[in-house]
């Protein structure tokens, strides 16, 4: 339970977004996710890293469609890795800001 | 002076989440159909379940004959920049159509074909309306594959239950 304790250091908003997204280490994301009683599997990481690697190339994190074009995993299984609402818990996990876009 | 004393009112936080809403689509034009798909769009992404309803003109937005081709509405819209009169004249909606869609593809905004097939991946469900089916002497063959069943209205009022609804 140390990740737990990390987890408690890090600046968070009061949605649990992560104020500094250079907070986030792999460990903080496995922990983000089990608070929201997500097992994380190797597709879940191939979107939060595309998720990470295109916050930091475009400043801005990506919405469900980027994702969806760019990442290689599709639509329907972004759907089916977090049917609690993709749309804010892949850049919660991934330590990004809430995305933007509607889309 | 009295202060009178004031009765201590229970606050009892309890957070009210939404969980599910049902959109009726009542209108076929372009600014009119976007509305709709994209709060739909937005439910699922917060992980709230969303029901679409099509009835009336908004069967134009899943008639496989106009989904393509849906337009601005441009005369009795207080919105549009140009004088009524010259609202009216021919083409105007067209050439306004054109330019709309020119922007929203610079945004990279998706057709509205594409937000159905989003739709549907997100696992939204689209319903269209039996009795304006029947007004319009449409069949389901006519209609775009996302949508899942042609109901009535009080077919409707049972998926709806539970449900935020919102009529555009």
């Amino acid at each position: 339970m140390t990740y737990a304790m990390e987890l408690n250091k890090v600046g968070m908003d009061n949605e649990g977004f992560l104020l500094n997204p250079q907070d986030w280490t792999m460990e903080l994301g496995q922990e983000l996710a089990a608070q929201l009683g997500i097992d994380l599997s190797p597709t879940h990481w191939r979107l939060i890293n595309f998720a990470r690697e295109d916050y930091a190339n475009q400043g801005q994190s990506p919405g469900l469609r980027r994702m969806a074009q760019q990442s290689g995993v599709t639509m329907k299984e972004i759907y089916q890795l977090f049917p609690k609402g993709p749309g804010k818990l892949v850049a919660k996990i991934a330590g990004i800001p809430k995305p933007k876009s509607c889309i | 002076m009295t202060v009178l004393e004031q009765p201590v009112m229970e606050t009892t936080e309890k957070k009210h989440t939404l969980t599910k809403l049902a959109i009726i689509c009542s209108k076929g034009s372009l600014d009119m159909a976007y509305p709709g798909l994209i709060l739909a769009n937005a439910a699922r992404m917060s992980g709230v379940d969303a029901t679409l309803f099509f009835t009336f003109w908004g069967l134009d937005i899943v008639n496989k004959k106009k989904i393509d081709h849906l337009h601005l509405t441009f005369v009795g819209n207080p919105s549009v920049p140009v004088p009524a009169m010259i609202a009216g004249l021919p083409g105007m909606e067209g050439f306004a159509t054109s330019m709309m869609k020119r922007e929203m593809e610079k945004l990279d905004i998706p057709s509205i074909r594409e937000m159905l097939e989003i739709l549907e991946d997100s696992g939204a469900e689209m319903y269209a309306c039996q009795m304006a089916m029947d007004m319009f002497k449409l069949q389901k063959d006519d209609l775009v594959p996302q949508i899942k069943d042609v109901i009535t209205a009080m077919d409707f009022m049972d998926l709806a239950a539970d449900a935020q609804i919102i009529f555009i």
